[in-house]
C-alpha cells in the first residue's frame, strides 16, 4: 500500500469512527427542536423550543437541577477542603506512613462504589440516615477522597517550599502558610479538583437513586431517569430537551478544565506519589 | 474513577522535603491535624460499609418481615445460596461477557485504533475525532442510556437505516446484551483511546523510522517497537476499565432494567434486585463482598503494574 493509500484509508477510518459515535446524538439534536418528535430521528422542517418550554417547570427542571447543584456544590466544596487539608502533611512532612497511605488511597480508587451501596444503605438505614440529604454529601466526599488527594498533593508538591519558608521566617505557623501561601498559589489545582468532582456527581445516578427518599430531594439524574421510564415513550421531545438542559453543564465545565486534565493520561502507566 | 492525576512541575530532584520545620510545629500530633477530618470521613463512609457488609452478609437481614428488627447470625448461609443461585451464575456470567465485551474487546480495542489514527493527522482532524468521542464519554449516563434507547428502539434511528436491508427489530429486546455493550463501549472508548494517546506520544518517533529503513512493514513496527514499548500503559488501562465495567449499572438499568427477564441482568443489578426489591439485606451484601473481592484483586494487579514514585 502506498503512503497516500494509507493515509486515505486512515481519513476514511476517522470518519467512520466519528460519524458512529455522533450516530447517538442525532435524535437528542433534533428531538429536542421538533414539535412532534418520535423516537426516529426523521428530519423535519418544523423548529420549535416547545419541549424545552414544556419541560421548564418547578418539579421536571428546576428544582431537580436546584438539587443537583446543592448535591454536587457542597460534595466538591468539601473534598476540596477535606482533601487540600490532608495534601499539606502528605506533601510537606516525610510521614512514616506517608507512602502507604498514599498507595492505600489509590487501591480504594479502585473498588466499585456500586457495590457497597447495599451495606451504605443499610448504616443509613440502622443510623436514621436514609433520606438525609447532608450524610449523603458526607458519603460522597467520602468516596470523592481517595483520588482528590491524590490530585491535590501533586499539585502541593509543584509549590516549591522555600515560599512557605520567607513565611515561617516571618513568623507564620502551618495554618497561615498553608492559606495564604500554598493555597493560593495552587488555586488552579484547587479548581480542577473542584470541577472533577461537581461533574462526576453531577452525572451520578445510583447513589442517591438508593440513598434519598422522596422525589423532590432527587437531583436531575434520578428525575431524568424517572421522566425516561415513565413517559418515555411518548415524550420524547420533552425527554430530550430536558436531556440537553442537564447535559449542558457538565460539558461547559470539562471543557473548561480540559486544559489542565489534557497531559494526565500518561498516568495510566506511571504515577507519582 | 477516573485515573487523571494532573502533574504540576515536580519538586526540584533531590531537595528536601523541608528545609527547615515550621518553628512553631508542636510534635507529630500536631503535623497530622491536618489529615484528621480525611481519616474520619474515610473511616466512617468507606471503612465502615465494608466492614459493615462484612458483618450483615453473615446475616439474614431483610427489610420486612421478623428478621428486620431482629436480624440474628446465619453462619455461611447467604454465600452456600449464592454459589447455588442460578441467577447469581447468570449475572455472573453476563458481568464477564460484559467486561470482556465492552471494555476488553471494544474500548480498549477501539481506543488503541482511534489512538494509532490520529497519530500524524492535521489538528482539525484530531479535535473533530476526540470531540465527538470525548462528548460520548462527558454524558451522564442516565443521558448517554436514553441517547442508546432511542437509537436502537423499534422505530429508532438505526432501524431507520436498515429498514431497507430488511434488518430492522427490537434490539433492546431481540439483543439486549449486544445492545448495552455496544452503548458502554461508545461512552467508554474516549478513556482508553486518552491513555493510548498519551502511551504513543512517549514512543520515539526515531525508533520507528530505523525499524522503517531496516525494512519493517507498519504491523511488524507495530508489534514489535509500538506495543513492547506501550504494554504497562495497555495492562494498566485494561484494569482500570475492567475496574469500572464490573460494577456499571446506571446505563444497562436505564437501558433495559436487566431484561428482558434475566437476559441483561448483571451481578450489579441482580444485586440491586435482591436487596431493594426483595429486601435481602443480608443476601445482597454477600453479593456485594464478593464484587468487592474481586475488584480488590483488580485493584492490586493495578498497583502491582503501575510504578508509584514518592
Amino acid at each position: 500500500m502506498t503512503r497516500a493509500a494509507a493515509r486515505a484509508a486512515a481519513l476514511v477510518a476517522l470518519a467512520v469512527i466519528a460519524l458512529a459515535f455522533a450516530g447517538p446524538f442525532v435524535w437528542v439534536l433534533l428531538a429536542s427542536v421538533q414539535p412532534e418528535a418520535g423516537l426516529t430521528a426523521k428530519p423535519s422542517l418544523d423548529f420549535s423550543f416547545r419541549n424545552f418550554a414544556a419541560v421548564l417547570n418547578w418539579e421536571t427542571i428546576y428544582q431537580p437541577v436546584i438539587n443537583s447543584i446543592v448535591i454536587s456544590g457542597a460534595t466538591a466544596v468539601l473534598t476540596v477542603v477535606v482533601s487540600g487539608l490532608a495534601a499539606y502533611p502528605l506533601s510537606r512532612y516525610k510521614l512514616r506512613y506517608g507512602r502507604h497511605f498514599m498507595l492505600t488511597l489509590l487501591f480504594t480508587t479502585g473498588l466499585p462504589v456500586t457495590a457497597i451501596m447495599v451495606p451504605v444503605y443499610s448504616m443509613f438505614f440502622r443510623f436514621n440516615l436514609y433520606g438525609s440529604i447532608p450524610a449523603m454529601v458526607l458519603f460522597l466526599a467520602a468516596s470523592s477522597l481517595p483520588f482528590a488527594i491524590w490530585m491535590m498533593k501533586n499539585f502541593m508538591d509543584g509549590v516549591p517550599v522555600s515560599l512557605e519558608e520567607a513565611a515561617w521566617v516571618d513568623g507564620a505557623g502551618w495554618v497561615r502558610s498553608m492559606l495564604r501561601v500554598v493555597w493560593p498559589l495552587m488555586a488552579p489545582g484547587v479548581a480542577v479538583v473542584a470541577i472533577f468532582v461537581f461533574v462526576n456527581q453531577w452525572g451520578n445516578f445510583f447513589v442517591p437513586f438508593v440513598l434519598l427518599d422522596a422525589p423532590e430531594k432527587q437531583p436531575a439524574a434520578v428525575t431524568i431517569y424517572t421522566f425516561f421510564s415513565q413517559y418515555g415513550a411518548v415524550a420524547y421531545g420533552e425527554l430530550a430537551a430536558f436531556s440537553i438542559i442537564y447535559t449542558t453543564p457538565a460539558v461547559v465545565l470539562y471543557i473548561a478544565v480540559n486544559k489542565y486534565l489534557a497531559g494526565s493520561f500518561s498516568f495510566a502507566g506511571s504515577v507519582k506519589g | 474513577m477516573t485515573v487523571t492525576t494532573v502533574t504540576p512541575p515536580s519538586r526540584p530532584a533531590g531537595s528536601p522535603v523541608l528545609a527547615e520545620e515550621p518553628r512553631r510545629r508542636g510534635g507529630a500530633l500536631r503535623r497530622l491535624l491536618p489529615l484528621l477530618p480525611a481519616l474520619v470521613l474515610l473511616v466512617i463512609f468507606m471503612a465502615g460499609p465494608i466492614l459493615w457488609s462484612l458483618y450483615i452478609s453473615f446475616t439474614n437481614e431483610t427489610l420486612t418481615g421478623s428478621a428486620s428488627v431482629d436480624s440474628r447470625f446465619v453462619g455461611l448461609e447467604n454465600f452456600v445460596k449464592l454459589f447455588g443461585d442460578d441467577a447469581f451464575r447468570n449475572s455472573f456470567l453476563l458481568t464477564f461477557v460484559f467486561v470482556i465485551g465492552s471494555a476488553v474487546i471494544g474500548q480498549n480495542t477501539l481506543g488503541l485504533f482511534i489512538a494509532l489514527l490520529q497519530r500524524g493527522r492535521g489538528r482539525v482532524v484530531r479535535s473533530v475525532v476526540n470531540g465527538v468521542v470525548i462528548a460520548a464519554w462527558v454524558v451522564p449516563e442516565v443521558v448517554a442510556a436514553a441517547c442508546w434507547y432511542s437509537f436502537l428502539s423499534e422505530e429508532g434511528t438505526l432501524n431507520e437505516v436498515l429498514a431497507f436491508l430488511g434488518l430492522s427489530q427490537d434490539w433492546l429486546f431481540t439483543a439486549p446484551m449486544l445492545a448495552v455493550t455496544l452503548a458502554n463501549v461508545w461512552r467508554g472508548t474516549a478513556f482508553s483511546m486518552l491513555v493510548y494517546s498519551a502511551a504513543l506520544s512517549d514512543v520515539p518517533g526515531d525508533l520507528l523510522e530505523a525499524a522503517a529503513v531496516d525494512g519493517a512493514s507498519g504491523w511488524r513496527r507495530f508489534t514489535g517497537v509500538t506495543l513492547p514499548l506501550i504494554r504497562r500503559s495497555i495492562l494498566s488501562n485494561l484494569m482500570l476499565i475492567t475496574l469500572q465495567t464490573l460494577a456499571s449499572f446506571g446505563l444497562i438499568y436505564a437501558m433495559t432494567g436487566g431484561g428482558p427477564g434475566t437476559a441483561s441482568q448483571t451481578t450489579p443489578l441482580y444485586m440491586y434486585d435482591q436487596a431493594f426489591r426483595y429486601f435481602e439485606i443480608g443476601y445482597g451484601s454477600a453479593m456485594a463482598l464478593v464484587m468487592l473481592v474481586i475488584g480488590a484483586l483488580f485493584s492490586l494487579v493495578y498497583l502491582r503494574l503501575i510504578k508509584v514514585e514518592t
